[in-house]
């Protein structure tokens, strides 16, 4: 397994990611991913040849998707990253509630295409919002991030711009740099003053989670490791973060580190971004919480 | 320090720290000690000189004893400004330290609320065992890697070899929200038996068996290493990687796609089928009783499945299953709004091999379903402890529907 070491500058609220990263490795060793080719087993040569009456859906979906299957969700979280690098907050944080309708087509050979209606929620405030999304998916060698359109704009209207103002106000003149370990801990616990330091790790790893998704992954945010503030004079507030993030196909829990920007003018902006190896590939396996 | 609870109340009463500079200091304080009119109490003796003096004073005595070490330049300080404050936050956070962690003497007064460690849990089934003999048994069907006991919990009234039920918790360590439903069903079924007409009805006829702790060393693990460890924890010759994925070592589409061959993963599916104790335990289980209905229960997404989950074609029970489903999680729904969707594991959620309820319905078994849990993905794995009561109860819901179905439609 690779370190990834990638320096990107990425925008945060407005503007078009102008991404300059060299395309990830989707997984950690190809030939542990379950949808590597399949050692023989008897049963499992039955895979395409049986069909039975009813609708049955190709491995790769396409036409109208199924709002209960795999795909639509997929799709559906891949907006859900989109959405928080464009509009998340220490103070908004964006989740999908339900799919109500998708359709997927091949574009090219490795294009396909997605459109999607759903809503989605402001974990935060619970307002509810539904929107459309278009995404669109590279396959094969030389994987893209996917690209995503959708606005969102209702879920702005909730106005969060003293929190923000606040927070940063805070740390920003506080005399000591805040850090934090183990948001939340192994118990789901989270002290309520560090609430907006989870979030702001998990926006800082929507950017990786987006740039990472294909429609063969689905990825969450498993625990925040460690975030901690860092001295800067600019106008914002600088951290170095380690999150965990799950990948719920392999099943896998991925280690991340970050350098990332906030400020309620800018948003989350990732300055760097670095894959961190297995714990079977480092010396010392690491303690937990 | 820690003083005993007394009727007396220490409000405004300081602790001063004197620093005698002087060996006449040392005889001035010894003088203050002995002036019984102002009610001092020693914390610490007069040593010698640099050494300090820790004296308690009433409030309405502050001002003399004060003025007195002014006028012979005895240097102090204030080291408790109000003992009584002091006390009574002590006195709060004693409360509050052993409401968190009693020792239970009963399942009455087990925490569901919190999550426990493995120890706490092998406590729980024996007490709930000696608290309902005539309901509950301990069957131990094997042992775990590390050696330790594989305990299902029986549930039932009688009968030899009756038809039943199966729930597992637990076969994914991480999965923490599991084996800590998996405890509150446990003491929901003796709670129910008797008062609610469905339950009772279901164990009139039928056994019900619980796993709670279906991979005790990969939950042991996930206390003291790695709250994220999945496998069990037997190591692989020849890989500096531990562990088998429990759920991919089932005989059912064995070595298909949907697991991996290489021990680091986490979809590891070992050596070959059955080669985990955890999961063999289980097999001899089923093959020696008479199970109806076998439910394994995971976290997280928010789902509902039957099989496949090794390849796309329907089962046979495609429809009835899928209606069954349609309606648990309607059921489970009507609590507390929490949304679940349902369908085969293939298109649910995505395709694995080796897996338990593919394995269980090639069996006979036609009742195989398994769950994902709360949440969807915001809390994943670290689902708050206060969750925990919410989630088990919804899920008993469903629980009870699939349940039900099996009793009215014996095969």
């Amino acid at each position: 397994m690779r370190l990834v070491v990638v320096l990107a500058v990425l925008m945060g609220v407005s503007g078009i990611p102008d991404v300059t990263i060299s395309p990830p490795t989707a997984s950690a060793d190809t030939s542990a991913h379950p949808n590597s080719i399949p050692e023989t087993a008897d049963e499992s040569e039955q895979i395409e040849a049986q069909t039975e009456e009813g609708a049955e859906e190709d491995v790769m979906a396409t036409g109208e998707l199924n709002p209960n299957h795999y795909p639509a969700r997929r799709a559906a979280q891949v907006v859900q990253h989109y959405l928080n690098t464009r509009y998340g907050s220490p103070f908004r944080l964006i989740g999908v509630q339900t799919v109500h309708s998708g359709n997927a087509e091949d574009v090219t050979d490795s294009r396909r295409k997605y459109q999607l209606e759903l809503s989605v929620n402001d974990i935060i405030s619970n307002t509810t919002q539904t929107c459309s999304a278009e995404l669109s998916f590279t396959k094969g060698k030389g994987q893209q991030p996917p690209e995503v359109k959708a606005s969102c704009e209702e879920l702005l209207k909730i106005d969060i711009k003293a929190q923000e103002e606040a927070l940063y106000q805070k740390y920003k003149t506080s005399q000591t740099l805040m850090s934090a370990q183990y948001l939340p801990d192994s118990h789901g616990h989270i002290k309520p003053d560090m609430e907006p330091f989870w979030h702001l790790g998990i926006l800082a790893s929507s950017f990786i989670m987006l740039n990472e998704s294909t429609e063969n992954t689905l990825y969450n945010v498993a625990q925040v490791a460690n975030i901690t503030q860092l001295t800067t004079e600019e106008d914002h507030l600088e951290f170095d973060c380690h999150t965990l993030l799950h990948e719920m196909v392999s099943q896998e829990i991925i280690h991340w580190k970050m350098l990332f920007t906030w400020s309620p003018a800018e948003g989350v902006k990732v300055l760097q971004m670095k894959r961190l190896p297995h714990r079977h590939e480092r010396e010392k396996s690491p303690k937990t919480n | 320090q820690f003083l005993s609870k007394l009727r007396f109340s220490f409000c405004r009463h300081q602790v001063l720290r004197l620093v005698p500079k002087t060996d006449g200091h040392l005889s001035l304080i010894r003088d203050l000690h002995n002036m019984i009119e102002l009610e001092l109490d020693i914390w610490r003796e007069v040593r010698d000189v640099g050494s300090p003096v820790d004296i308690r004073v009433p409030g309405h005595k502050l001002k003399i004893v004060k003025r007195y070490l002014k006028i012979y330049d005895i240097q102090f300080s204030t080291m408790i400004k109000d003992l009584q404050v002091l006390l009574d936050e002590e006195q709060k956070a004693m409360e509050s330290a052993s409401a968190r962690v009693p020792e239970p003497r009963n399942t009455d007064n087990f925490d569901f609320f919190r999550y426990h460690n493995l120890s706490e849990i092998y406590s729980f089934q024996d007490m709930l065992v000696a608290e309902k003999p005539n309901l509950v048994s301990k069957i131990v069907i094997g042992q775990s890697y590390e050696d330790r006991p594989l305990n299902v919990l029986k549930f039932s009234t009688g009968g030899t070899n009756r038809p039943a039920i199966w729930i597992d918790t637990g076969i994914h360590s991480r999965e923490w929200v599991t084996q800590a439903s998996g405890l509150w069903f446990a003491k929901k079924i003796v709670t129910d038996f008797g008062r609610d007409p469905k339950l009772t009805a279901i164990l009139n006829q039928m056994d019900i068996f619980l796993e709670i702790v279906t991979n005790p060393d990969g939950y042991f693990f996930t206390h003291t290493n790695s709250r994220m460890w999945r496998k069990t924890r037997k190591p692989n010759p020849g890989s500096r990687c531990v562990g088998v994925d429990p759920n991919r070592n089932w005989k059912a589409g064995f070595g298909g796609p949907g697991s991996s061959g290489n021990p680091c993963s986490q979809t590891y599916r070992g050596p070959r089928a059955e080669s985990e104790s955890e999961v063999n335990s289980i097999v001899e289980f089923v093959k020696s009783h008479n199970i109806k209905a076998f439910i394994s229960i995971h976290s997280y997404s928010q789902l509902l499945m039957f099989p496949y989950g090794y390849i796309r074609s329907r089962i046979k029970d495609y429809t009835e299953l899928n209606n069954l489903a349609q309606k648990a999680v309607t059921d489970l729904a009507s609590l507390y709004g929490t949304s679940y969707k349902f369908g085969s594991i293939i298109n649910a959620i995505y395709q694995a091999s080796g897996g338990s309820i593919d394995w269980t319905y090639s069996q006979g078994i036609k009742y195989s379903y398994t769950f994902e849990l709360r949440d969807t993905g915001h809390y994943g794995f670290l689902l708050p402890a206060t969750q925990i009561i919410p989630t088990a109860q919804e899920t008993w819901l469903a629980l009870m529907t699939i349940m039900d179905h099996t009793l009215k439609n014996p095969y």
